[in-house]
């Protein structure tokens, strides 16, 4: 039985990750469209326009995936076989497991269970987060290397000294909240912010760490090669970076990459800094206003309520993702690295120096 | 449920649906082998030069190194973080005096220019 | 136990491939596949937090960095060199020889009495309290190591440039 539920709440997981994903293209076509002041991709149709309206968002979100994989898969001559096929895999693979740590609701209650509603309720949730993200880098690295193509490996090599130049300020703003919740598990951090400070405002992370949040968000937005950090993969630039000699299923397993690295970075932000699936106010039973209102809500509501919140607050800060790529110039290369080791790394390292400092004299002295 | 077999559980369904997706276009794509097709893109040239020739800039290699060396520093800051309410100031002290001695290093590096990329 | 024997098959393995495979980028990625399967078996031993560092950093910084310095050296797949059967057969006695002396020793060698581990073995607190109370002074002289790995590799470097 547990096995069954084990499998579950993988299932799930993994579906959200790849919803997500799916529609996240469709959201940055039509949003970049939105923000550029033009309509955007509208042409997709079912039945070659037979129907008189167009399902818009449903014959995108088909469309364009079905387009990519029916692709030929082409491997360019001399190019290294097992790694090409490999590289989008080892691209992909670490990602989706990412969210198998993401926690999207409290608890499920069904008769007598409670199902943690987490696909794996790691105690090292945030270092196993971190090790995924460190194994990412393999899949730029392989794929640029394994096209035989000299644009391809040089933005392989760069891509890949971007991701670890940002992964050291990611280590960092998360350090400072496992230094807040003296935990590493997200599900505990999670429910932790369901507490009230002063009665009335919730306990949310952002006002515990909001340095670290800062830090964090630009940094996975650097990691996941996004602009303003995309110049490896700068379309006027590089042509496609490392992604260049890929095609069909592969180049998507490469956009995927992108898109998912989108998703894992809002899904951190939510969980770490704005509650995860908390409804401000809401616990087991029902609301509690602070004004002492109190509403009953049976368990099933409640869950439904927390994995709602959870999913509108993972959009949020997709949009933010977007809405970021689409405003701001791209930095040039060493503008980029300079920015991750100059500024991000110092500002890091001050920031969990503070925060210990600050933790220690709020919370009194305990001594050795 | 012993954490570590959930996780080997969606380590599985995310290694399958990953192995699916990519063989995906083979089984969907059409195959016509053509010899254009395969040839690597340099705008229209044919390429120039072998890619092992390739130079490659030592800023890379060191970037990489000073990646470990901070990505260690980082990794001895976590179990001090969640530990930290135990360990109190002198848990502080520690960590400031292991902080203090690579950003000592860290400031070295930075003066020598070692973080310049031109 | 079955968990043991299948990581045990894959090391050795990887293990293999590192050592015996001509394309040195496959050498790297089955260094890779090697030491996940370490971190596998240091989460068959509870030592959880250890096993994802080993993945943090040896997995996913160390190769990194070796991948670099194979595609910064345009290391060539590996060609056998038909005229070197003294150093070979020299090497093959050497890993006999230490092969030998490994299984003799473990063999040889009787357990201490077994303790009862702390429920919370190998968790982040508890080697956190361990570490930074009772291992401070290597903890501290790690510092100054890194500290000296850090300005060598610029020296060494700045030397090349």
């Amino acid at each position: 039985m547990d096995l069954i539920i084990s499998f579950g709440t993988a299932l799930v997981a993994l579906l959200i990750c790849l919803q997500v994903t799916v529609l996240l293209l469709w959201v940055e076509r039509k949003g970049s469209a939105l923000i550029q002041d033009r309509v955007g991709a509208n042409r997709a149709n079912l039945f070659g326009g037979l129907l008189p309206f167009n399902l818009g968002i449903v014959n995108t979100m088909i469309a364009d995936p079905l387009k990519l994989l029916t692709k030929e898969d082409i491997i360019p001559a001399g190019a290294d076989r097992f790694l090409h096929w490999l590289a989008p895999w080892v691209a992909v693979f670490p990602l989706f497991l990412t969210f198998a740590v993401v926690p999207f609701g409290d608890v499920l209650v069904i008769g007598e269970r409670e199902i943690n509603l987490q696909a794996v309720g790691l105690s090292g949730g945030i270092l196993f987060v971190l090790a995924m993200l460190s194994l990412g880098v393999y899949g730029v690295i392989v794929g640029g290397w394994a096209s035989n193509s000299r644009y391809a490996f040089l933005g392989g090599v760069r891509g890949s000294a971007q991701m670890i130049s940002y992964e050291i300020a990611m280590g960092l703003a998360l350090v400072s909240v496992a230094l807040t919740y003296g935990t590493l598990d997200l599900q505990h951090i999670a429910r932790a912010q369901g507490q009230l400070m002063w009665g009335v405002v919730p306990a949310w992370g952002i006002f515990y760490q909001p340095v670290a949040f800062v830090l964090l968000f630009i940094a996975g937005i650097a990691e996941s090669k996004r602009a303003p950090f995309d110049l490896p993969e700068a379309e006027s630039e590089l042509v496609a970076g490392f992604q260049t000699e890929y095609s069909g299923s592969k180049m998507s397993m490469f956009m995927m990459s992108d898109f998912i690295e989108v998703a894992i970075v809002a899904a951190l932000t939510t969980t770490l800094f704005f509650g995860g699936w908390q409804v401000p106010f809401l616990y087991r039973d029902g609301f509690h206003f602070p004004g002492g209102l109190t509403v009953a809500i049976p368990s099933l509501v409640v869950t439904l309520l927390q994995i709602v919140s959870f999913l509108v607050k993972l959009f949020v800060f997709c949009w933010i993702q977007i809405l970021i790529r689409w405003s701001l110039p791209r930095l040039r290369y060493d503008q980029l690295m300079a920015f991750g080791w100059k500024t991000l790394l110092p500002v890091g390292l001050a920031n969990v120096v503070a925060s210990a400092v600050l933790l220690l004299l709020l919370e009194g002295w305990t001594g050795t | 449920m012993n954490p570590y077999a959930a996780l080997l559980i969606n380590a599985a369904l995310c290694a399958l649906v990953a192995t699916v997706l990519l063989f995906l276009s083979r089984i969907l794509g059409r195959r016509h082998a053509s010899k254009v097709k395969y040839e690597v893109f340099e705008t229209g040239n044919p390429p120039i030069g072998s890619l092992r020739g390739t130079r490659f800039p030592v800023k890379f290699y060191l970037t990489a190194i000073l990646f470990i060396i901070f990505d260690i520093e980082v990794v001895f800051m976590y179990p001090w973080a969640v530990a930290y309410r135990q360990l109190g100031w002198f848990g502080l002290a520690e960590m400031g005096a292991f902080m203090a001695v690579l950003a000592v290093g860290f400031a070295y590096i930075w003066r020598v220019g070692a973080l310049e990329w031109n | 136990m079955i968990l043991f024997w299948i990581i045990a098959v894959f090391s050795i393995a990887s293990a293999l491939t590192v050592i015996l495979h001509r394309n040195p980028v496959y050498c790297a990625l089955a260094l890779v596949m090697a030491l996940f399967q370490v971190a596998l078996m240091f989460v068959a031993l509870d030592a959880h937090l250890i096993a994802l560092l080993q993945v943090i950093v040896y997995a996913g910084a160390i190769v990194v960095l070796f991948l670099f310095v194979i595609m910064l050296l345009s290391l060539e797949p590996d060609v056998p060199h038909p005229g070197r059967y003294g150093i070979r057969s020299v090497s093959i006695a050497v890993a006999v020889a230490l092969g030998i002396e490994i299984g003799v020793a473990v063999v040889a060698s009787k357990p201490g009495p077994l303790v009862a581990a702390p429920s919370d073995f190998g968790s982040t607190q508890m080697v956190a309290e361990s570490l930074f109370t009772a291992h401070v002074l290597p903890f501290e002289l790690t510092s100054v190591l890194l500290l000296v790995a850090m300005v060598g590799a610029v020296v060494m470097a700045r030397r090349r440039a």
